[in-house]
This record gives structure tokens, sequence and C-alpha cells, in this order.
């Protein structure tokens, strides 16, 4: 452990750590542009340069590294002037268009020519301009502010795993872009614009719309996946402006994915803000009295035995609350027919172990070999697939496919061996009969991540069985280590199981459920935000839907009850790891919506049996009092392992991934202008791509 | 001055045999395996002992960087690179040597990958040498047939491989680092020092880059000694050298001499002096176009080597004499030079590339007289600005040109900013 000075402070540091590293621990802030912590050292911007003693010449201190006995001196007349020099570089060629530019109020440069610029320019030649790039329908570029940093391609390359953007010609023709002019192809576009320290690349969905320092900031989580990103949601008004990450080193690091990022402008349409009742087969506004007068009704008509008639499916993005007090309703009423598996997934929810995530994202890092089993991690864990890549970026990381993905050409960002497309592949590295197996055996700290989508299968419960026994026999469950994993793309998931939000004592499953209304012996179906089940084949079933957005299930609603989104309630979330997270309202649900969970306590008094919270705070303690876990805050650790899955019957055919469309998973995604343009772009969605004249 | 039998590179003009045969009547490959048998620690002492520094431009001591790879192997390679991208303006000696001597460069690259157990050499050829490269590459072949190089190369047990690459017509690939990029297929940009090439080079193993002539010459050095070597010039400053004289003297070529030759009697003897005789001398850049331009009054007396042209706040450089008589528009000339680095700045990083296109701006206006006088101070502070702030020494090389035009020529820069005033009518 090498013991340097810095600025006459002495400070003993880790043989590894840069000068800069070393220098933000005493608290001295170096200023740097092209330093980012979790890309690759370039260099290049010469802004943190420093004078080291000994040294002919002032050194990029982001780049080099400790040593014993240095001397640094960060605010000495050599690196002033080094300082003052590159920042003077740095505007010379940048535009003086910080009034209309959106990265006014968050710029590095901005910040930094403040601090160490000289005030006043002595260029007096033309300013050179660059003309802007295409970098897909996310990212607005006006590459003239470009500082050549190159945060952006090294974060393409690195953490996206897209090597698509480069530096083309030289010098100070120098140019960043995709030299071809075309979209990124990846979901991870709009970090793209976080990394950048200038205006070159911005949100486009956020472009010319407001400035940082008029926007409420709310820190909150994700549901677009299971990941269960943490997220601040800015807001000006009622209005969400724009949606950013927020440093979380357990899940997404301080990345996002783009449909978390960018479908926020689907939360402003297609919203349902008042009651609706169905009058002669016409959905018609109502009050909220009406429109629980006409469900009360209803459920009054059943008579004494309407608990079996009657049944309740949470979607995908319902929170923790919602699902129980929905859940203590349908008890009160006497029905046992729930179910949180809106895709009829296998699953039980008796053992932890078995539904949740076991090694941690974080833990992937941890991990030596891996086997993914019917899942495609970038569309429905994008930032589980980014660690995945960081992973295997270090090295030593072999991994194994089986379904999934289309085939062994789909680009995961990393490489990987396909070793088939469905069960049978998965038996053979259960039997060891697969050569893949004996890698895993060999690794000392192998894992098996399982998709939902082949749990969602009929064969489901014995893949899970099959998956634990492949785990079992390569020796991924030991004291130390769990890499058994089920990667649950639905933010309600892992909390619905949880609190068993499942089918009771003789209870319906999703499945039966759906297929008593088509028969007629269901009457009622309360829908939780569940917009991915076959709305048709509901037969003549009353159906209640609760929730935000009008998507499948309001079109096939008897009556609407107005929820709200997930920026809209404080609310818990449990995400793939297990991991119970808080969401935060960052805005009030629109018109007449409300939380949901005041939702159903409001009509549990209609119906007579008021369930016994009042307000949030003793809903959570009844939560934690009936499941304890979900007292426990943003902490991980292996579920219990049990028993769980069931010998049977294996499918012939391959795994599939549950998503088709990654910008079109949810109601909100399905209500966003952006996500529909990088559905057309991306997937070819609605025909060629080609615009017509009507279009928009 | 250099007696006949003291010159390593016979065959510089061409005038004999380029190919091997020819080579090994100039004792080229003679007796190799004996070189080899003595191992490679004393051949690096021998090299160290002969003062031998590097030929490329920087003058760093080749036994010494030779001795800063790692003397225990890994099991994987190490490698040394050639650096044969010879793009300073002014310099063409590296190109002479591989159109008439390949075979010296050759066996070079065995003796110097043997002595800091490489296991491969790379010659990385300038793109645009196009009967360099043919004649070179012909030359490893006709070495690896002979068995020269390869497996057991020489009978010595030793195995040891040569490829020849060619550029693609970069000058910042002449850099060590970017060269290695390069190398690697990459963009020709420099990398951050530390790590050094000795330590993480050519596909991240340990490498040395050395200059052709650095290369060619050791074979010699061992065979006549270190001593012998250390004989010529003056003590730190050893050897003999290839000056490419260009310019505005009667004769411009390609010579060897002893190192510290004073320059005068270099361009008298060699060049047929100054056009105009000596008197009609202006000045001389020394040592390639990077490196701060003299004026005649310290041309006069200046000796050709490291020390004391960089006493002179210049330098040995590249050994490529630039002359310039009394004919030379001098800041129309280092403006031009301003505008190539312009060019061949790679744009990594920020001074070199913002900077080098200012520079080249100011001084194509200072070339007309268009500025103000207060400009040549700022012109100056930007170039101090660049020098030393860079990743590589391209930041340096641009800014010194100017530096030594403004060192000894500024009144002359100025009387043209007065003489363009003048003719201004006066403002109304």
């Amino acid at each position: 452990m090498p013991t340097l000075t810095i600025d006459g402070q002495e400070i003993t540091v880790e043989a590894n750590t840069t000068v800069l590293q070393a220098a933000e621990e005493l608290g001295i802030e170096i200023p740097r542009f092209c330093y980012h912590d979790r890309l690759s050292i370039a260099g290049n911007c010469r802004m943190c340069l420093v004078e080291m003693e000994r040294a002919p010449k002032p050194v990029a201190s982001c780049a080099m590294p400790v040593g014993e006995g240095m001397v640094i001196h960060t605010n000495s007349p050599v690196a002033e002037k080094a300082r003052k020099g590159a920042m003077e570089f740095l505007l010379i060629n940048h535009p003086l268009d910080c009034p209309i530019c959106d990265q006014g109020g968050e710029c590095d440069l901005q910040d930094q020519a403040v601090a160490y610029g000289k005030g006043d320019s002595r260029f007096t030649e033309h300013k050179l301009s660059v003309k802007d790039k295409y970098l897909g329908p996310l990212i607005a570029t006006s590459m003239t502010r470009c500082i050549t940093c190159t945060r952006c391609v090294r974060f393409a390359t690195e953490i996206a795993g897209v090597e698509e953007i480069g530096a083309t010609f030289r010098g100070e023709e120098t140019e960043i872009g995709t030299y071809v002019e075309e979209a990124l192809t990846s979901e991870l576009s709009g970090n793209l614009a976080d990394v950048c320290p200038v205006g070159a690349l911005t949100h486009r969905a956020y472009a010319y719309s407001s400035r940082p320092w008029e926007l409420i900031k709310t820190e909150s989580v994700d549901v677009h996946d299971a990941v269960g990103s943490n997220i601040r949601i800015d807001c000006r008004g009622a209005e969400i402006m724009r949606i950013l990450p927020r440093l979380h080193e357990g899940i997404n690091e301080e990345w996002l994915s783009d449909r978390s990022r960018y479908a926020s402008d689907g939360l402003a349409l297609q919203r349902l803000d008042q009651p609706y009742v169905r009058v002669d087969g016409k959905l018609t506004p109502a009050s909220w009295e009406t429109a629980f007068a006409a469900i009360k009704t209803k459920l009054d008509g059943l008579g004494d035995d309407a608990g079996g008639r009657i049944a309740a499916i949470a979607g995908d993005m319902a929170d923790v609350e919602a699902m129980l007090a929905l859940k203590e309703l349908f008890t009160a009423l006497g029905s046992t027919n729930l179910d949180c598996r809106q895709d009829g997934a296998k699953i039980e929810g008796r053992h932890r172990g078995g539904y949740i995530f076991n090694s941690s994202i974080a833990g992937i890092e941890d991990a030596d070999a891996l086997l993914l089993v019917g899942c495609n991690p970038r569309t429905e864990a994008t930032l589980v697939n980014a660690r995945i890549r960081k992973r295997w970026s270090a090295g030593g990381f072999p991994v194994g496919v089986i379904g999934g993905v289309d085939g062994p050409g789909t680009d995961l960002t990393y490489k990987y061996d396909y070793l088939g497309a469905g069960p049978a592949t998965l038996a053979e590295v259960a039997d060891g009969s697969n050569a893949f197996a004996k890698v895993l055996a060999d690794a000392e700290r192998p894992m098996i991540i399982v998709g939902s989508g082949a749990l969602a299968r009929d064969d489901g419960a014995a893949v899970l069985d099959l998956a634990r026994k492949a785990a079992e026999s390569t020796g991924m469950i030991a004291a130390e280590w769990n890499g058994f994993n089920v990667l649950q793309r639905a933010a309600s998931r892992v909390g619905g199981l949880d609190l068993g939000f499942l089918p009771g004592e003789g209870g319906r499953d999703v499945a039966g459920i759906v297929a008593g209304a088509g028969k007629g012996e269901i009457d009622l179906l309360w829908l939780l935000g569940a917009d991915e089940i076959d709305m048709a084949t509901l037969g003549k079933a009353f159906v209640v839907y609760q929730g935000h957005h009008g998507d499948a299930g309001a079109h096939r609603a008897d009556v609407i009850l107005p929820g709200a989104a997930y920026t809209e309630k404080d609310a818990t979330w449990v995400n793939t790891e297990g991991r119970v997270q808080h969401g935060r309202r960052a805005a009030y649900p629109p018109g007449d919506a409300r939380e949901d969970w005041t939702i159903l306590r409001a009509f549990s008094a209609v119906m007579g049996q008021p369930l016994a919270y009042d307000n949030l705070a003793q809903l959570r303690d009844h939560m934690v009092e009936v499941v304890p876990g979900l007292g426990v805050i943003d902490e991980v650790g292996p579920g219990e392992m049990g028993s769980f899955g069931m010998p049977g019957d294996l499918g012939a055919d391959g795994f599939e991934s549950p998503i088709n469309d990654y910008y079109m998973a949810n109601a909100i995604c399905r209500a966003s202008a952006v996500m529909a343009e990088c559905s057309r772009l991306y997937t070819g969605a609605g025909g060629t791509g080609e615009a017509t004249g009507t279009d928009g | 001055m250099l007696r006949d039998e003291d010159r390593i590179f016979t065959n510089l003009y061409g005038f004999q045999d380029w190919r091997l045969e020819g080579a090994r009547k100039r004792g080229d490959w003679d007796n190799t395996k004996a070189i080899l048998d003595k191992g490679p620690d004393a051949i690096v002492d021998e090299i160290k002992a002969s003062g031998l520094r590097g030929r490329g431009g920087a003058g760093f001591p080749t036994g010494l960087k030779w001795s800063f790879m790692p003397k225990e192997s890994d099991g994987k390679p190490t490698y040394l690179v050639v650096n044969a991208d010879e793009g300073e303006p002014g310099t063409c000696k590296d190109r002479e040597m591989m159109r008439h001597d390949p075979h010296k460069l050759v066996e070079g690259c065995l003796i110097a990958g043997f002595a800091m157990r490489a296991s491969a050499a790379y010659i990385y050829i300038r793109g645009e040498f196009f009967i360099e490269a043919n004649n070179l590459e012909a030359a490893v072949q006709e070495a690896y047939d002979a068995g020269l190089i390869g497996p057991n190369a020489c009978g010595s047990g030793y195995s040891f491989d040569v490829f020849v690459h060619r550029g693609a017509g970069a000058y910042i690939c002449g850099e060590e680092t970017a060269l290695i990029e390069s190398l690697e297929g990459k963009k020709g940009q420099p990398r951050l020092k530390p790590p050094f090439p000795a330590g993480v080079g050519v596909w991240g193993r340990p490498t040395t880059v050395n200059n052709v002539e650095s290369i060619a010459v050791s074979p010699t050095i061992m065979r006549r000694g270190a001593s012998w070597f250390a004989g010529l010039g003056r003590e730190n400053n050893t050897g003999t050298k290839v000056f490419s004289i260009s310019g505005h003297v009667e004769n411009p070529c390609n010579v060897e001499e002893e190192m510290s030759i004073p320059l005068k009697e270099l361009i008298e003897k060699h060049a047929g002096g100054v056009r105009g005789g000596w008197d009609n001398l202006l000045a001389i850049i020394p040592g390639g176009s990077s490196v701060r331009m003299l004026p005649k009054s310290i041309c006069d007396t200046v000796l050709m080597d490291f020390d004391s042209l960089s006493a002179e706040k210049s330098g040995l450089g590249t050994a490529a004499v630039i002359v310039m008589d009394k004919s030379t528009d001098l800041i129309r000339a280092i403006a031009r030079l301003s505008q190539f680095y312009a060019h061949e700045s790679c744009g990594q990083c920020t001074p070199c590339r913002e900077g080098t296109g200012w520079m080249w701006r100011i001084m194509e206006r200072l070339a007309t007289g268009e500025a103000d006088v207060a400009e040549i101070d700022m012109l100056l502070e930007v170039s101090t600005q660049i020098e030393g702030h860079t990743i590589c020494a391209l930041g340096d090389a641009a800014a010194w040109p100017i530096q030594g035009l403004m060192r000894h020529f500024r009144p002359m820069v100025e009387e043209r900013i007065m003489q363009r005033k003048n003719k201004q009518p006066a403002a109304a």
C-alpha cells in the first residue's frame, strides 16, 4: 500500500489506485471530463493534469497509478496552467449556445468553465462546426458541442456491448458517430446522454422541455421489469418530464434501460382518469359511488356461494399494498380464486428459493460459469444482462444458453455456447451428458438463470424441477453460494408470491379463472392492472378493471376503477432478487384516479366489510405482520430452497422468450409515442417501417 | 570525417546488390550464431557499452531500453517492434537502408530480438514505402529460406519470426504506442504511458519499439565491438549516424557520418554546401521538422549530436537537416509545418486536437502579416499550453517549430505585421 502526498496531505491507498482516486479520498476534487468511474481510462481531455514532483511534465491524474513517495500538487501554478489551457482549448470550438442547450444547468463543461475558465476568449478564428449525427430515436445530437471525450464510445463498447460508436477522422476534424448513420441497437442507449459531460448527446424526448432547476426530483423504483432499477423521477408540476437512473450498486449501478427511462411519456397518455360503468354495452363516465354500486349490485346478485364465482388477477406492475388489500377483500368475500401469475407460470409461493434470483444481481460478478435457460436477459432484464456482460468482460466466464433466444446468432452482447433449444438439452445438462455440465461442475461458483417464459409453459413445473436438478448435479447450490436463479420479468411477481396472491384452498389459477369465465362459472373478475390475458375468452363475466391505462383490460371492462401508475403512489415492490423496495409518489394520479389500495379500502366499506387499515402506515404495519420479510427494506439473500417444481413430462418445443417486443411490453409502453417509434424502428412492427402520409 | 572502413551502411546508395548474396559479401549474416552464443545479457551489455542512443528522435539509450524487457518468460510471447514508419518531414534515412540494405535490419531484428528474449519481430513499415517494403519482404523471405531466421535461427536453437506490416500513411503511427495500436488493427492513436510498452505493448505483451537505424547498426556493433562504436563521436553521443540533408544545398543527400560532426562541415563536405555559399544561409532545422530551427550564427559552430543541439534549445531528432537559404520565407515555411501538424494530429487529446489548428491559423495570418503584434505572444503562450500537456510528443513537435521561429526571427515576424499595417489606408 503506497503512501503519497497530495497537496501536503499524506494518504495511504491500495496499490492500483490512481492519483485522481486518491485525491478524491482526501476530498480534493480534480476536474475531469473524460474520466468516468465505470469506463476504461482514456486520459484524453487533459483536464485532470496535476503536477508531480520529479516528473518533467504535468501528469494525467486519472491515468497515473499511485507510487510510493509520490508528491502531487493539484493547485500549483503548473497544474493550474495546464487546467486553464485545457479549458481554453475545449471552449474554442464549443458553441456559446448554453441558453438553448438542454444540458444547461447540469453541464460539466459549463460548471468547470465557471470554476477554471479564463472568463474571456482569445480565440478570434472561425469556430469549427460538426454535422449532427443520427443515433436513433432516443438520443438527440448536437455534435458541434462535442468535446470528443469518448465517454459515449467507451460506454457503448464496454457496457452496452455494441461496438457501434467511434471516432472518425482525426485532428480537429474528429467526429464521434456511428459512421453508417443507423440507430444504435442497444436497450441502454439512454445512458449515452447521461455519460455525455456536455450537451452533445441529450434525451430526444426531453428536448427543449424544461430546465433542471425547475424540476422536483423524487427518488423511486422502476417497475417496467422485475429488476427494480432505482430511478429519479423529475417532475414539473404534475407532469413527469423525465426519468433518470439513481445509483444502486446492487441493482442497476448507475444505468437504466431505455424502456424504463423513455416510456414515461406514456404516463400522460391513454390514462384512466375517472370511473366508467358499461351502460348498454358502452362505457360511460360515472362517479365512484355509481361504479362501486354497480359492482356491489353484481356481487349481491350472486347469492350465498358468491365466493366460488368471483376471481381476481393481479397484473405485472401491481404493488404489494394493493395486492394485499385485494387479497383480503376477496378473502372477506369468501373467494380463493386469486392469482398473480398472469402468464400462467408454474411457480408456487411456498419456497422463496424457487422463485427469486438467489445469487443476487451483484452476485453475478462473483460467479464463474453461467447457464441461461429459456430467457433472453437482454430484453427481459436489460440491466441483469449488462451485469452478465460486465462479468463476462472480466474473463473466465463461460456462458451456456438453452433456448430463450432465436438461435445461436442472437446477440446477447457477450459470447455464449448455444447448447440447444428445449428441455431435452436441459435434461442432458442435469444428467451430465452435455459437455457444458462439466464446465459448470468444474466452476467454483456456477449459476443458472431460468427465465420466466420457461416456467409459463404447460411443462413449467417439470422444467423448474429439472433446472433444480441441473443446479444440484453441477454443484450450484452450496452452503456459501446459491447459484439457482429464476429471472422474473414482472415487477409484481415476487411480491405477489411472497404475499401468497395465489389460488387458495380449492381456488382457481389464472388458466382456471379464464376458462371458468368463458364457461360462465366465474361471474365477476377483478383485474388489478392485468392486461396480458386473452380478454376475448372471458365470456359473459362481469369484469372490473382497476388500473391506470386504457389498455386491453379496460376495453373489456364492465366497470373501470381508475388507479395510480407507479410514479403516483407510495408503494412497495419486490424485485426478482427478492429485494423489497419502496417507490415514492412523484405526481398525483390524474383526475379522479386514486392510489390502488385506497380504492379497495373504499370498496370494502361499500360491501360492509371494511379492511382493517385507514392509512398507508397501518397498511404497511399489517403487511409486515402478514409477511415479515416485507418489512426488511433493500436487503437480499438466497431464499429458502425447500422443494419446488414437479417431475413430469417435458414438452418437445424449444423455450421461447416471452418478450417479442421489448418496447411494447406493458400498458405504459403501449401508450408511449416514443416506445411506438422505437418498436417500429427496431422490430419492424406495423409494416415495413416506412411512414406513410397519414402516419402520426 | 568518417573513414570508409568505419561505415556501417556500405550500400546506402544501392550501388551493390541488396539481396542476401550481396549482403553476405558486405559482412552481414557472417557467423551470426557466434554473436547469439554470447547470450542475451552479453549482447545487451555490449550495446549499453557502445553508447548507442535511439536513432528515431528521442535518443533514449538503446541497450538500456532492451534491458527493460522481462528476463524470465511467463510462457507467453514478447515482441520486438521495429518502427519503420518514417514520416518525419525531411527524413529519408530508414527508407534507403531498407531499400538497399534490408538484411542489416533483418539481422539486427534477430540479434536485438534474441537479446531481449522476444518471440518475434514486427517491422511496421510506412505504407508509402512500396519498393522498400517489397525489398524488405524479399529479404525476410531470403533469410527464412537460408535458415537465418525462423525455427532454430542461424543454428542457434533459438526460434524467431520476423513479420513485415505495412502502415496506411498516418504520421502519428510513427509514435510508438500509436504504432502498436495500428499494428493491432485499431485506429492509430497514442496510448497513455504508463504502462510503458516494455510492460504492456502489442496485444498486451511486453514490447520494445526501436527505430530501424538503431536495430540495423546493432549487428555491426556486435562484430566490431562496443569500444569501436564508442570511439566515434563524443562521449554520450557516440557512433555513426545517417544524416538526411535536404533543402537549399547543392547536392541533397543521405550520408553516414560520425556523430558530433560540425553542422557546417557536414553540409559543405557532403551536400556541396549551401546554395549561393554559406553566407547565403538563413536558418537550418537540424533534426527533422519537429525541432526548433537554428539561425546561421549558431549553425556556424554547432556540432551535430544530441547534447550540443539540445544545448541550443533544438535537437538532433532524426538528424534530418533542412537547409533554408535567404530566399526562404521562414514564416510561410513554419506555417506549412503547422498545417502539417494540424493535419496529422490524431485528435485524441484536447490540447493537440484544438491547439494545432489554432496555431496553424494564426501562423497563416502571420505569414501574410494579417495579425496583431500582440498575437505573437499569444501564439507562444498557446504553444506552451500544448507543449508537455498532451498524451504523446506530437503536441511538442507542433509547438517547437513555432517557438524556434519566434526565438530567433521574431523581429522578422513583427516587421511583416508592421509592413502590412503601413500599407493599409489610415482609418477614417
